[in-house]
C-alpha cells in the first residue's frame, strides 16, 4: 500500500464534501479523518482521563461503507452491488481484496458467490475470464425470471406449489417461488441474524445481492432495515477503530482510534459514550458496559474475574480448615481439644502438628512437636493464606459497599424526588428550586463508581509512595462523597430547603473536583508509567 | 405458513408411498404433519450391522424453511447408536440439522445423510462431552447451539 495512492484517493473525494472523511484504511488506522461530521460536538479540551471518540449514527457508518464500495467499484469497473459483496466477502479488507482480485478475478468472484463455478471448466477459459473481468461477468446477478412457460408446469421444490404466481432465481438458476424466497430470507435475517444469504439449493453458494433481497422481502421494510443493520454491524466488527454500542437495541457506532490498539490499553482507559444517550457508556477496550475508571482494562478484568470465580472460597477453606492426613477429607475445627478423630476414616491425629495422635503419649492438651519443620511450614502457609484472604476481603468489602451505596442513593433519590414534587404543590417553591438534588445524586453515583474501582486498583497496586498518594486521594474523595450522601438523606422541609440547597450544591461541586483529581492523577500516572503492580499485569513487564 | 409445511409434507409422504424409501429406511409412523417416525438401518459391512434405530422428526409450521427437529428415539425398544456425534439421549450433532440446513432437503435426504454418517463411522463411542450435555440438554435438540465438531463424519 503506497501513500501516494492513498493521497490521490483522498483528493478524489475532496470534491465532494460529504464523502471527505471516509478514507480510513486498516493499516494506518489512527488517522481517520472525521471532518465530515458536523453534529458532533468539538471537544476542545479533553481531560487527561478522557479519550477522543466520535459517535456515528447508522447512516453515517453507511456512508463510510459506501465510500469503500464506490472505491472498489471504480477500480474494478463493477456495479456497486458487486463491489459491496466482494468487500463483505473479504471482511472489508480492501488491500487483500484488490490483491486477490487482480490476481484472479474469476476465482474471487466464484468464491464470493457472485458467479457460478464453471462446470468442468477448461483451464484456458477460466484464465481468459480473469484477464477481462468486467465484460464477461456483467451477466452476473441477474434475477427474477418470468413465470415458466405454460407447457412445462413448474412445481416449487420447497412448498410444492404447482402453480406459483412468480418465481425468482439467482444466477445459479435454482428456481423457487417468491413466497418461499420471502420466508427463507426473512427467517435468515430475523432468526439467524445472517447478512450473507446464499441460494436455497443444497450446497449452492451463490449469494443474494441486496437488490434481490429487497425485491424478495416485498414491502417488509422492518426486515429490510434489520438487514441493513446487520450489514453495518459486520462492517463495524471488521474495523478495529469502530465498535458497536453494546446497549440493547442501540444502533450507534463509536469510533475511537486511540483505544483500538491493545498496547494503548496499558496507558489509557477508553471509556466512550455513544450518541444515542449519555448513559450509553462503555469501555472501547474491553467492552464492559460500564465506566471502570481509574482501573485499566487488564486490572479491571483480573479483579472481576477474582470476584467471580471461587478462588476466594478456596482461600477460605485453606485458611480455616486442614486435611485429614490419611483420607484428605477437609476438616474445620470449631472447638475442642487438639486430639482429632476424622469422622470419615477414624484416623486420630493432632490438630497442631497434624501427626498421628499415637505418638503424642500423654501430652493430651499440648503438642510438644509444635516446632518441627513440617508443622512450621504448614503453619506459615496457613497464616499466609489467612492474611491474603483478609487483605482481599478488605478491598472487596469496600468495593461491594460502594456499589450497594450507589444503588441505595438512587433509591433514596426517588423517594426524595417524590417528596419534593409534593412540596412544589404545597409550598411556594418552583420546579427549578427543587431540582438541585438530582444533580447531587448523579454526582454521588458517579463518584461511588470511581471509588469502587479505586479499591480494585489499590488491591493490585504495589506498596510504596505512589500507592500511598493514590490512597490519600481515594480517602479525600471517599470522605467528601460520604458527606454529600449524608446531606442528600437529610430531611427536607420548606423552611430549611434554601440552606440545604446551598450546602448540597457546594458539596457537590467539591466532590466533583475530588473525583476529577483522582481520575486525572491516575490517568497521568498511567501515561508516565508511574503505577507498579504487585502481580503480573497483561501488557506490563 | 402452516399450509406450506402441510403441503410440502403431503408431497413428501406421497413420494414415499409412490416410490418407496431407500434401502434401510422405512416409514414407521406418519399420522399427522407434526411428528414422524422412521427406522434406520445401515446395510452392508459397518460397525452397526444388525442394529435398527428409530428417528423422530418434529416439524414446525415454518418447515421446510426452518429445519426439522431430528433425534434418535430412546425408549424400551430403541437405543441411540453409539457414535461420536450422537448423544445417549438421542440428540444428534450434525450441521445439516442446524446451520447447514437447506429448505430443499427433505425427511428422506436427512435419513440418507444420517445413514451415511453411521456407515462411515470407524470408532463406536459417545461424544466426549456426553455426560455433561445429557445432564443439561433441552428436550428439543433444536434449542441446542451445537458447535459442529468436524465436518468429516
Amino acid at each position: 500500500m503506497s501513500s501516494d495512492y492513498e493521497y490521490s484517493d483522498n483528493e478524489l473525494y475532496d470534491e465532494d464534501e460529504d464523502e471527505m472523511m471516509a478514507d480510513e484504511d486498516d493499516e494506518s488506522a489512527s488517522d481517520m479523518e472525521l471532518d465530515g461530521f458536523n453534529d458532533v460536538p468539538v471537544k476542545s479540551k479533553l481531560k487527561s482521563y478522557e479519550v477522543e471518540h466520535i459517535s456515528l449514527s447508522q447512516p453515517q457508518v453507511e456512508k463510510l461503507m459506501k465510500t469503500d464500495v464506490d472505491h472498489i467499484s471504480g477500480i474494478f469497473g463493477v456495479d456497486a452491488e458487486i463491489a459491496s459483496l466482494l468487500l463483505r466477502h473479504f471482511n472489508w479488507n480492501k488491500e487483500k481484496l484488490i490483491e486477490k482480485y487482480m490476481d484472479n478475478a474469476a476465482v474471487v468472484t466464484t468464491a464470493a458467490g457472485i458467479t457460478v463455478p464453471e462446470k468442468e471448466s477448461s483451464g484456458s477459459s477460466s484464465h481468459r475470464s480473469s484477464s477481462s473481468p468486467s465484460q464477461s461477468q456483467t451477466k452476473i446477478l441477474e434475477r427474477i425470471t418470468p413465470p415458466p412457460a405454460p407447457n412445462e408446469p413448474f412445481v416449487c421444490p420447497i412448498c410444492c406449489d404447482d402453480a406459483p404466481t412468480a418465481t425468482f432465481n439467482l444466477i445459479c438458476e435454482h428456481k423457487f417461488c417468491t413466497n418461499c424466497w420471502n420466508a427463507y430470507i426473512e427467517s435468515k435475517i430475523r432468526t439467524e441474524a445472517e447478512h450473507w444469504i446464499t441460494c436455497m439449493a443444497d450446497g449452492c453458494s451463490v449469494v443474494c445481492p441486496d437488490s434481490f433481497i429487497r425485491t424478495a422481502l416485498k414491502d417488509d421494510t422492518s426486515t429490510w432495515n434489520r438487514y441493513q443493520e446487520l450489514l453495518v454491524r459486520q462492517f463495524v466488527s471488521c474495523n478495529r477503530n469502530l465498535k458497536y454500542c453494546p446497549y440493547p437495541s442501540c444502533t450507534y457506532t463509536v469510533s475511537c482510534p486511540s483505544g483500538a490498539s491493545k498496547s494503548a490499553l496499558t496507558t489509557i482507559i477508553p471509556i466512550v459514550t455513544c450518541g444515542a444517550s449519555a448513559s450509553h457508556k462503555f469501555c472501547f477496550g474491553c467492552n464492559i458496559d460500564a465506566d471502570h475508571r481509574p482501573c485499566i482494562c487488564a486490572v479491571a478484568k483480573m479483579w472481576l474475574q477474582k470476584c467471580q470465580d471461587d478462588s476466594e472460597t478456596a482461600n477460605w477453606i485453606k485458611s480455616n480448615t486442614k486435611e485429614c492426613g490419611k483420607c484428605q477429607s477437609t476438616i474445620e475445627k470449631n472447638g475442642g481439644c487438639n486430639h482429632m478423630t476424622c469422622k470419615k476414616c477414624k484416623y486420630e491425629f493432632c490438630w497442631v502438628c497434624m501427626g498421628p495422635w499415637s505418638e503424642h503419649g500423654t501430652a493430651w492438651y499440648s503438642c510438644n512437636r509444635y516446632d518441627e519443620k513440617a508443622s512450621v511450614d504448614a503453619r506459615d502457609a496457613q497464616s499466609q493464606s489467612r492474611a491474603s484472604l483478609e487483605r482481599y476481603l478488605h478491598y472487596y468489602n469496600r468495593w461491594a459497599n460502594h456499589e450497594q451505596s450507589a444503588k441505595l442513593s438512587v433509591e433514596q433519590h426517588a423517594k426524595t424526588e417524590r417528596k419534593m414534587e409534593e412540596m412544589q404543590i404545597t409550598s411556594q417553591l418552583t420546579w427549578i428550586e427543587v431540582q438541585f438534588m438530582k444533580k447531587a445524586v448523579d454526582e454521588v453515583f458517579k463518584c461511588r463508581m470511581t471509588l469502587k474501582w479505586t479499591y480494585a486498583m489499590a488491591y493490585y497496586l504495589e506498596k510504596g509512595n505512589e500507592k500511598e498518594l493514590f490512597e490519600d486521594n481515594q480517602r479525600d474523595l471517599e470522605r467528601a462523597v460520604e458527606e454529600l450522601s449524608e446531606l442528600i438523606e437529610s430531611p427536607i422541609d420548606p423552611e430549611t430547603i434554601s440552606v440545604l440547597r446551598q450546602k448540597v450544591t457546594d458539596k457537590a461541586v467539591y466532590v466533583q473536583k475530588r473525583n476529577e483529581i483522582v481520575l486525572e492523577d491516575t490517568a497521568n500516572g498511567f501515561q508516565d508509567g508511574r503505577w507498579k503492580w504487585n502481580v503480573p499485569v497483561e501488557g506490563f513487564d | 405458513m402452516a399450509a406450506v409445511s402441510t403441503r410440502r409434507l403431503q408431497k413428501e409422504l406421497a413420494d414415499i408411498k409412490n416410490h418407496g424409501t431407500p434401502t434401510g429406511i422405512t416409514l414407521l409412523k406418519a399420522d399427522d404433519f407434526e411428528t414422524w417416525y422412521l427406522t434406520l438401518e445401515v446395510l452392508g459391512e459397518s460397525l452397526y450391522k444388525g442394529e435398527v434405530f428409530a428417528l423422530k422428526f418434529r416439524f414446525e409450521p415454518g418447515y421446510p424453511i426452518s429445519s426439522p427437529a431430528v433425534q434418535f428415539v430412546v425408549d424400551d425398544k430403541f437405543r441411540a447408536p453409539l457414535h461420536p456425534h450422537v448423544y445417549s439421549n438421542g440428540h444428534i450433532c450434525a450441521s445439516i440439522l442446524g446451520t447447514e440446513w437447506s429448505p430443499v432437503l427433505s425427511v428422506i435426504s436427512v435419513c440418507i445423510t444420517l445413514q451415511s454418517m453411521l456407515a462411515s463411522c470407524k470408532d463406536k463411542k459417545r461424544p466426549p462431552d456426553n455426560d455433561r450435555y445429557v445432564a443439561h440438554a433441552p428436550e428439543n435438540p433444536k434449542k441446542t447451539q451445537f458447535v459442529y465438531h468436524d465436518d468429516e463424519v
